[in-house]
C-alpha cells in the first residue's frame, strides 16, 4: 500500500491564508461530494443555537465498506455498502439535544438543527465567525481518492486462509474465512470554530474452523486487522498464521477436560487477554458514568485500585491500530492517557460534555458508531505497561491454577463493578507446569478489587492482533487491548470440574 | 424514474413501486434473479436523569438493499442514497460484486409457487406511538423515574428514564413477482435506578414495559417501582462457596437459554455440524415437559400482533408456526431457503434479511410453553439454590454446549427468597442443561419477541468464592 503521503496541513479555515490551498482530502470531499459549504455549516450551527445553548456541533459521515466470504472452498459471498448522514447536537448545560438525517440537502440539514435546537430555551447565540483546523497526526495514511479496491488481492487472502486451514489437519471439516474494510470519513464543526476532518481505514481478516473427530465437534477462529492496507496482513497476521491459530484452537479443544470451578491462581497469556483491562477497570473509568456518580470507581482518583506493579494506559495514537484515532468523533485529538499508574488511579477518560462539567481536561475520548448516534466517552487502545517477569517464571510460580492465553468476550457492570470474560483457549498449571487444556470458561472478578492481586507482570507487552469491537449503551466502536503476561493470586474460574 | 423519487421525497414515497423497479433494473443489467429492500424508520427518545431531561433525539433514516443472482452466483449491495445516481451505483456495484463470486449449487430465490404474506391486517402498528406532545413524553421519563427515586430512601442515584417511540417501514420485492410491505411501531418506557447500602456499595437495575401501541404500555409508574423493587433487592449481595444446586432461571434470563436452543437449531449451524443440536432431529434432546414454539403469526391476548409478528420472512415466504422442540423431541430445525437445500429440506419460513448480505435465520416469537408450577412452588421445592436474575458475558458455546456465565440473583434457603448473590458464575452443558430441566413456571408473558416461564435446571456448578 501506498503510504507516507501526509494529508493533514495545518491550516486556517476558511481564512485565505497560503495554507489554505492545501485543503485536506477529507474535508474537500464533503465538500465536493455533497455541496457542502463553510456557510452552510454556519447557518446552521445558527440554526442549532437558535434557542441558546452552551455549544453545537455538526458531525458529517460517509462510510464505504465492502465484504468478501469464501465458505465450503467457494466464493459465496460479497457485498458493498454505502451510507452518509449528518447528526446536530446541541449542549445545554448537561442537556444533550440530538438530530440527525441522511439527505444532505441543505433544507434537511436546517430542519435537523431546528429539532435539536429545542433541548434549549433561550435567546439565540451566534457561534464563532469562521473555523480553525488544528494540527493532528497521520496515524493511518490513506491514499488521496481512497484505496484502490483490488478485489482480487483480498480474495486471496482468505482463499490462502481456506487452502492453509485445511491442510492443517485432516480434523478440520469445515473452513470460512471473511474479509470486510471500510472506509470512513469524517467532517465535525464546532460552534466554537473547531473544525477537524479524517479519514478512517479500518480492515479485517477472520479464519473460522470445525473440527470433528467422531462424535466431538469444536470450533476454532483467529482474526487481525487494524487501520492500515493490505500489506499489514503478513508475518502473525498472515492469512496461514491465522488459519492455523483457529485450526490449533479448534483440535486442542477436540482432547479438552473440563474446565476447574472456584478461586485459584490465573496466569492471563500477552495480547488479547488484555480485555480484563477493558473490562475490570476501562469502562468504570469513562467519565460519564463517574460524573453521574454511577461506577464503582467513582470518586477513587488518587486511591490505590492495583497492586503497585500495574499501570494502565488508553492510546488513541498508535499508527494503524483498531483502536486509533487522528481525532476522536468530536474532533478533538486522540492522546495517551494514563489511567493507573503504579496501582494509583490517575485520571478519567472525558469528552467535551464531561470534561467541561467535570472541570478537567478533555482526553480526546468522544466516539460514536455514527451520525445517527450521540458521542461519549470511550477507550480507545487500552493495555497494561510490560513488567520485568520472565513468563516461564510466571507459570512456574503457580502450584495449582489456570492458564489462559485466548479470549472470547466480555462484559462489566459499571455501578458494582462485576465484570467476567470468558477464555477460548485455557490450560491447566500443576507444579509450576502447563497441562491439559480445558473447555470455554468465564472468569468473574471485582473491577475495584481484581488487580489488587496481580503480583508478577512479565516483560513481554503484547497488543491484540486488531479485531475488538466494544459495545456501550447499543453503540459499536472499533478498539484494541494489550498485556503482558501477569498473574493473579486469586480469580474465580467457571467450570465445572474440581 | 429515478428523478421521479427524487421529488417524491416529501411526499409518502412509493417503497413498493422503488422496490419493484430496482428489481427491473438489475434483471436489466443482466442478473437472472434479483430482490430488493426498501426499509424506513423514525425514532424519538428522550432520557430523563435526576429530573432533569439528559438527551433528547428526534430523527429518520432510510435505506436501501439489493442482492442479485447471476445463475448461481451472487452478490449484494445497500446504500442511504435515494437519489438517481445513488440507485444506479447500487444496481452497478451489485452486479460488478457478483462477478467475483463463484457458483454455489445451493444459492437463489425460493421457487415461485411458496411467495405469499399473511392476509389481513396484523395490528403492528398504531400511529399513536407518536400522538404525544413533546412535553408529555418527557413526563413520561420523568414519572418512571421520581417512581423509582421515590420508592425508598436507598435509591440514592440514577441512570435515569427513558420514553422511546419508534416506527418502521420494510418493503420487500423480487423478479419472482412478490411485492410486499408492512409497517410497525414502537412505544417504551424503561427506569435504570441506583440503591446505596450503609457500607456504600452500589447495585442498579432496570425496568422496561414495551409496546406496540400507547394503550398497552404499563404506567411509568409500576415501571418506575418494578425497577427499583428489583434494584433494592441485589442490595448486601454476596459471593457463595463454589458448589452444585439447582439452579432457578427467572423468565428474563431463561429466555436466553431458549434463545440457545433456536441457534442451536438453525439451518446455518446444523449444515456445518456447528451445533450440539445437528443430526438429533426427532431424538429426545430436552426433559419430557419441555416445549418450544417458533410463531411468527401470534396475536397477543390484547388483539395486538406480537413483537416477533410479521406477514412474511426476509425472502417472502408467508410466516408460520413451527414447533421446535414437542415434548422433549427435536422436531424442526429453523431453515431459510438455503439452508433447506443444503439439509435437503423445505424452508420453515425463518428467512431474516439486513440489507446487504446473504438471508440470515431469525425467530419470530418463540418461546418455552408454560407448566403447572408457580414461580413461589418452584423455589419453594429447593432448600439450597441460586435464584439467577441477570446473567454476564458471552460464555454459550453452540459447537459443543458448554455453558459458563457471570450470574447474579438471590439464594434461596429452605424455599425461601434469603439474599442477594453477585460474583458467581454458573457452568454446566446445554446437552445435559436441557435434560436436567426439573420444572417448568405457569408465568409466561411476552415482554419482547422471545419469552420463557421461570425454569428450574439441576446439576449446574456455582463457582465462587
Amino acid at each position: 500500500m501506498a503510504n507516507g503521503r501526509k494529508l493533514i496541513s495545518t491550516m486556517s479555515f476558511p481564512a485565505a491564508s497560503p495554507q489554505s490551498q492545501s485543503e485536506s482530502s477529507h474535508k474537500r470531499y464533503f465538500f465536493e461530494k455533497f455541496g457542502i459549504t463553510e456557510r452552510l455549516l454556519e447557518r446552521c450551527l445558527g440554526e442549532a443555537l437558535s434557542a441558546g445553548g452552551d455549544y453545537a456541533d455538526l458531525y458529517f459521515e460517509s462510510v464505504t465498506a465492502t465484504s468478501l466470504g469464501v465458505d465450503e472452498q467457494i466464493v459465496k459471498s460479497a457485498s458493498q455498502g454505502t451510507s452518509a448522514g449528518c447528526g446536530i447536537r446541541v449542549l445545554s448545560g448537561e442537556r444533550t439535544g440530538y438530530a440527525y438525517t441522511d439527505n444532505l440537502s441543505p433544507e434537511r440539514l436546517l430542519h435537523a438543527a431546528k429539532t435539536a435546537a429545542l433541548i434549549a430555551s433561550g435567546p439565540a447565540k451566534q457561534p464563532v465567525q469562521g473555523f480553525t483546523e488544528a494540527s493532528v497526526a497521520n496515524l493511518y495514511p490513506v491514499p488521496l481518492g481512497g484505496f484502490d479496491l483490488d478485489l482480487a488481492a483480498r480474495l486471496e487472502l482468505i482463499l490462502r486462509i481456506d487452502r492453509a486451514a485445511r491442510a492443517y489437519d485432516s480434523r478440520i471439516v469445515q473452513v470460512r474465512a471473511s474479509y470486510s474494510e471500510e472506509l470512513r470519513r469524517i467532517l465535525i464543526a464546532g460552534s466554537d470554530g473547531s473544525f477537524a476532518s479524517d479519514t478512517q481505514p479500518l480492515s479485517r481478516l477472520n479464519a473460522f474452523v470445525i473440527a470433528k473427530d467422531g462424535a466431538v465437534t469444536t470450533r476454532g477462529s483467529a482474526g487481525a486487522g487494524g487501520r492500515s492496507g493490505l500489506s499489514q496482513y503478513s508475518g502473525p497476521k498472515s492469512p496461514e498464521n491465522l488459519a492455523q491459530e483457529a485450526a490449533r484452537g479448534a483440535i486442542l479443544q477436540l482432547g479438552a477436560i473440563p474446565a476447574p470451578a472456584g478461586e485459584m491462581e490465573v496466569v492471563l497469556g500477552p495480547g488479547w487477554p488484555g480485555i480484563l483491562l477493558h473490562e475490570a477497570v476501562g469502562h468504570g473509568l469513562e467519565a460519564d458514568f463517574n460524573r453521574k456518580g454511577t461506577s464503582a470507581f467513582s470518586g477513587l482518583i488518587g486511591r490505590p485500585v492495583a497492586s503497585s506493579k500495574v499501570t494502565v494506559v488508553d492510546n488513541g495514537t498508535m499508527a494503524g491500530r483498531r483502536g486509533s484515532l487522528n481525532v476522536d468523533d468530536e474532533g478533538s485529538p486522540t492522546q495517551e492517557t494514563v489511567l493507573i499508574e503504579n496501582g494509583v488511579l490517575k485520571g478519567y477518560l472525558t469528552d467535551k460534555l464531561s470534561a467541561r462539567l467535570m472541570g478537567t481536561a478533555n482526553t480526546g475520548s468522544g466516539r460514536r458508531e455514527s451520525y445517527q448516534s450521540i458521542p461519549m466517552p470511550r477507550m480507545t487502545n487500552t493495555y497494561m505497561l510490560a513488567g520485568e517477569d520472565e513468563p516461564e517464571d510466571i507459570i512456574r510460580s503457580v502450584k495449582r491454577g489456570l492458564y489462559a492465553p485466548n479470549f472470547g468476550g466480555g462484559q462489566v457492570d459499571i455501578t458494582n463493578g462485576k465484570f467476567v470474560f470468558s477464555a477460548s483457549e485455557a490450560y491447566l498449571i500443576e507444579d509450576g507446569k502447563i497441562t491439559a487444556p480445558v473447555r470455554d470458561a468465564t472468569l468473574i472478578g471485582n473491577g475495584p478489587e481484581a488487580l489488587k492481586y496481580v503480583s508478577m507482570v512479565g516483560h513481554d507487552l503484547k497488543l491484540d492482533e486488531g479485531i475488538g469491537t466494544c459495545g456501550k449503551n447499543g453503540q459499536s466502536v472499533p478498539v484494541g487491548v494489550g498485556m503482558p503476561t501477569i498473574k493473579l493470586d486469586r480469580m474465580t474460574v467457571g467450570g465445572t470440574g474440581r | 424514474m429515478p428523478e421521479a423519487v427524487f421529488q417524491a421525497e416529501k411526499a409518502e414515497l412509493d417503497f413498493e413501486s422503488l422496490a419493484a423497479d430496482i428489481v427491473a433494473m438489475a434483471v436489466k443489467a443482466g442478473a437472472s434473479d434479483a430482490e430488493a429492500v426498501v426499509s424506513e424508520g423514525d425514532e424519538f427518545s428522550v432520557n430523563v436523569r435526576m429530573g432533569q431531561v439528559e438527551t433528547l433525539t428526534e430523527s429518520g433514516s432510510r435505506a436501501l438493499g439489493l442482492r442479485v443472482l447471476f445463475g448461481k452466483r451472487s452478490a449484494s449491495a445497500s446504500t442511504s442514497d435515494f437519489t438517481a445516481d445513488g440507485i444506479r451505483q447500487l444496481v452497478e456495484g451489485a452486479v460488478a460484486l457478483a462477478k467475483i463470486t463463484e457458483e454455489d449449487p445451493f444459492t437463489g430465490l425460493p421457487e415461485t409457487g411458496e411467495f405469499g404474506s399473511l392476509p389481513g391486517d396484523l395490528k403492528l402498528y398504531f400511529d399513536d406511538v407518536y400522538s404525544l406532545p413533546a412535553e408529555e413524553r418527557i413526563n413520561m421519563a420523568r414519572w418512571a423515574e421520581s417512581s423509582a427515586l421515590s420508592y425508598d430512601k436507598r435509591i440514592t442515584n440514577s441512570n435515569g428514564a427513558s420514553f422511546d417511540a419508534s416506527t418502521g417501514r420494510k418493503v420487500l420485492a423480487n423478479s419472482r413477482g412478490f411485492v410486499g410491505g408492512y409497517r410497525t411501531s414502537y412505544a417504551g418506557i424503561s427506569a435504570v435506578p441506583l440503591a446505596k447500602d450503609e457500607n456504600g456499595a452500589m447495585q442498579r437495575d432496570f425496568w422496561f414495559s414495551g409496546a406496540r401501541r400507547m394503550a398497552d404500555l404499563e404506567s411509568p409508574e409500576s415501571v418506575g417501582k418494578e425497577a427499583a423493587r428489583r434494584t433494592l433487592r441485589r442490595l448486601g449481595a454476596r459471593r457463595m462457596p463454589t458448589q452444585q444446586v439447582p439452579i432457578v432461571f427467572a423468565p428474563e434470563t431463561a429466555r436466553s437459554l431458549i434463545g440457545s436452543i433456536f441457534e442451536a437449531a438453525s439451518g446455518d449451524a446444523v449444515w456445518r455440524s456447528a451445533s450440539f443440536l445437528a443430526g438429533k432431529l426427532d431424538e429426545s434432546i430436552a426433559a419430557a415437559g419441555l416445549t418450544v414454539i417458533d410463531d411468527n403469526t401470534m396475536m397477543l391476548r390484547n388483539g395486538v400482533g406480537g413483537f416477533g409478528t410479521s406477514p412474511f420472512d426476509g425472502e417472502g415466504l408467508p410466516s408460520r408456526r413451527t414447533v421446535v422442540v414437542e415434548n422433549g423431541v427435536l422436531r424442526n430445525y429453523l431453515l431459510n431457503t438455503y439452508t433447506a437445500r443444503k439439509l435437503g429440506m423445505k424452508s420453515t419460513h425463518n428467512a431474516s434479511r439486513g440489507l446487504a448480505g446473504t438471508p440470515g435465520i431469525g425467530a419470530g416469537n418463540l418461546y418455552l410453553e408454560p407448566g403447572t408450577h408457580s414461580p413461589e412452588e418452584i423455589i419453594a421445592a429447593i432448600p439450597n439454590g441460586l435464584y439467577v436474575t441477570g446473567l454476564m458475558g458471552f460464555g454459550t458455546n453452540l459447537v459443543t454446549g458448554d455453558y459458563s456465565r457471570g450470574a447474579t440473583g438471590l439464594w434461596i434457603e429452605n424455599g425461601q427468597l434469603a439474599h442477594a448473590v453477585e460474583e458467581v458464575t454458573i457452568a454446566g452443558n446445554l446437552v445435559d442443561m436441557l435434560r436436567n430441566v426439573t420444572a417448568i413456571g405457569n408465568d409466561l408473558v411476552f415482554r419482547g419477541p422471545v419469552a420463557s416461564p421461570t425454569l428450574r435446571i439441576d446439576g449446574m456448578t456455582l463457582a465462587g468464592a
